[in-house]
């Protein structure tokens, strides 16, 4: 087999003192699948065997990383193994010293995410007043030299300040700002009608982001996630299945993708039980829809199938029922008509938006006590 | 060649790396989510880029070392594809 992955996640914890109910964590992330968390030994071995697999890029994600006490000796593991390391923060008080001794023991980029430009929306959308201590661990970040990428998950509560996100992040000296609008997956996909936007929002955010990329060049990147829902064509996610890319949740799950877990007709493999390498090259979750055996028509004969991969795997069975389907945002998909009908209800909703669960242990135990 | 003129200095961007990719023998660049592979000439550029030579410095240094003529144009273009990045930068 000739693939090999670049590109690991590892998710060290799904605790996390915010609350945005757009995670894509897990429903259930306080169930009993992700409650034993990997030792310090056990992720020095998947990021070595990581390594030996051919991922030359580490993401450090959550939940929230820095709860782990362990994160310096992670960093400094993997930065031992030649592994271009980002961490994936909310920076919920993240002190300078902290981001000094992650510096030292190697750490090459830091992700800060923010959910407003401003104090009083960011916190609201967060749950959890964190505005203060994100700001400030910018500067920090900034004053030790690392590179900075600003992330932002954009919705229907927050569109209307991409120019201030944007103004916020070269204010700040970052490298990057991701505009991310929300995948409907995990706690969007559970909050999809109060967080889709609508098409006039979406169309007047794209507006700035070309006007501000014009304007500041190679200054700063401005990346803008595209919202899939209101595409003609998916979008090839994860660059096709168990291509480059793999998950590794907090307790040793090894996942295609951050939201495959919940893909019920899938078995996933554990690091405990099993090498990084057998569960890629060998494991069902890995290998069932890698390749493009498994499509059915329209993708088959769609001359597209090597551009997009049929799409998303776990959008076609969280919408459509079977994750060997056709992604339905796909125009093409017999499923389409769900998609269309949910940005239809958006529309016509416009003045009342619906209200928003947040993403907290006591919602997660009584979505996943309710099935 | 306003931007790449002989007295400027090129400069790998600090958030840049170059890392040797044993599984797949070769060499690449690593950035904030993303990477790009490099052939020999292009890590010997790159291993240049220190921040104290000039662009005719590397240029004469690398025609040294390759014993040939000719080579600005082609080290001008490889290093401008990477400041298109943001992987180089260019200062006085």
């Amino acid at each position: 087999m000739d693939l090999k992955p670049l590109w690991l996640l590892a998710e060290l914890t799904y605790k996390c003192p915010l609350q945005c109910p757009y995670c894509s964590n897990p429903l259930d992330f306080a169930g009993a699948r992700f409650k034993r968390e990997l030792s310090t030994e056990q992720w020095c071995r998947v990021f070595r065997e990581a390594k030996a697999l051919g991922v030359l890029q580490l993401g450090l994600s959550g939940g929230e990383p820095t709860l782990r006490p362990d994160l310096e000796e992670l960093v400094r593991t993997a930065h031992g193994l030649g592994l271009y390391t980002s961490l994936i923060t909310s920076a919920y008080r993240l002190t300078k010293e902290r981001l000094a001794a992650l510096k030292e023991a190697g750490l090459d980029h830091v992700q800060i995410s923010v959910q407003g430009a401003d104090a009083e929306l960011s916190d609201e959308i967060a749950g959890t007043a964190s505005y203060r201590d994100k700001i400030a661990a910018y500067h920090y970040t900034r004053e030790l030299g690392f590179p900075l990428t600003v992330n932002a998950v954009l919705h229907r509560r927050n569109l209307h300040q991409v120019e201030g996100l944007i103004r916020l992040a070269e204010s700040l000296g970052a490298e990057r700002i991701e505009l991310a609008n929300t995948q409907f997956y995990g706690w969007a996909l559970h909050n999809r009608d109060a967080l889709m936007p609508t098409k006039a929002q979406l169309d007047a955010a794209w507006q700035v982001v070309l006007r501000e990329r014009a304007r500041l060049g190679t200054r700063l990147e401005i990346v803008w996630v595209l919202p899939d829902y209101h595409g003609q064509f998916p979008k090839p996610c994860m660059g096709g299945w168990g291509r480059a890319y793999m998950t590794v949740t907090p307790a040793g799950e090894v996942w295609p993708c951050h939201a495959a877990g919940r893909i019920t007709t899938l078995t996933f493999e554990n690091v405990r039980d099993r090498p990084l390498g057998w569960i890629w090259e060998h494991s069902d979750a890995f290998t069932r829809f890698r390749g493009d055996a498994w499509m059915p028509e329209p993708c088959r004969s769609c001359p597209r199938k090597a551009q997009d991969f049929g799409g998303c795997r776990c959008q076609a069975f969280l919408v459509a029922g079977d994750a060997g389907a056709t992604d339905p945002v796909c125009s093409l998909s017999p499923h389409r008509h769900l998609i269309d009908e949910a940005i239809a209800r958006v529309e016509a909703a416009e003045e009342r938006p619906a209200e928003l669960t947040y993403r907290a242990a006591p919602a997660s135990r009584a979505l996943a006590a309710k099935g | 060649m306003s931007s790449t003129g002989a007295v400027t200095v090129p400069r790998l961007h600090p958030k840049a790396r170059l890392q040797h990719d044993d599984v797949r023998g070769r060499d690449v660049l690593l950035y904030p989510e993303g990477l790009v592979a490099l052939n020999a000439t292009g890590v010997a550029i790159l291993e240049l880029c220190d921040g104290t030579r000039s662009l005719a410095e590397i240029v004469a240094t690398l025609e040294r070392l390759y014993a040939t003529g000719g080579l600005e144009r082609d080290v001008a273009t490889f290093l401008e594809g990477l400041a298109a990045k943001g992987l180089v930068t260019y200062g006085p």
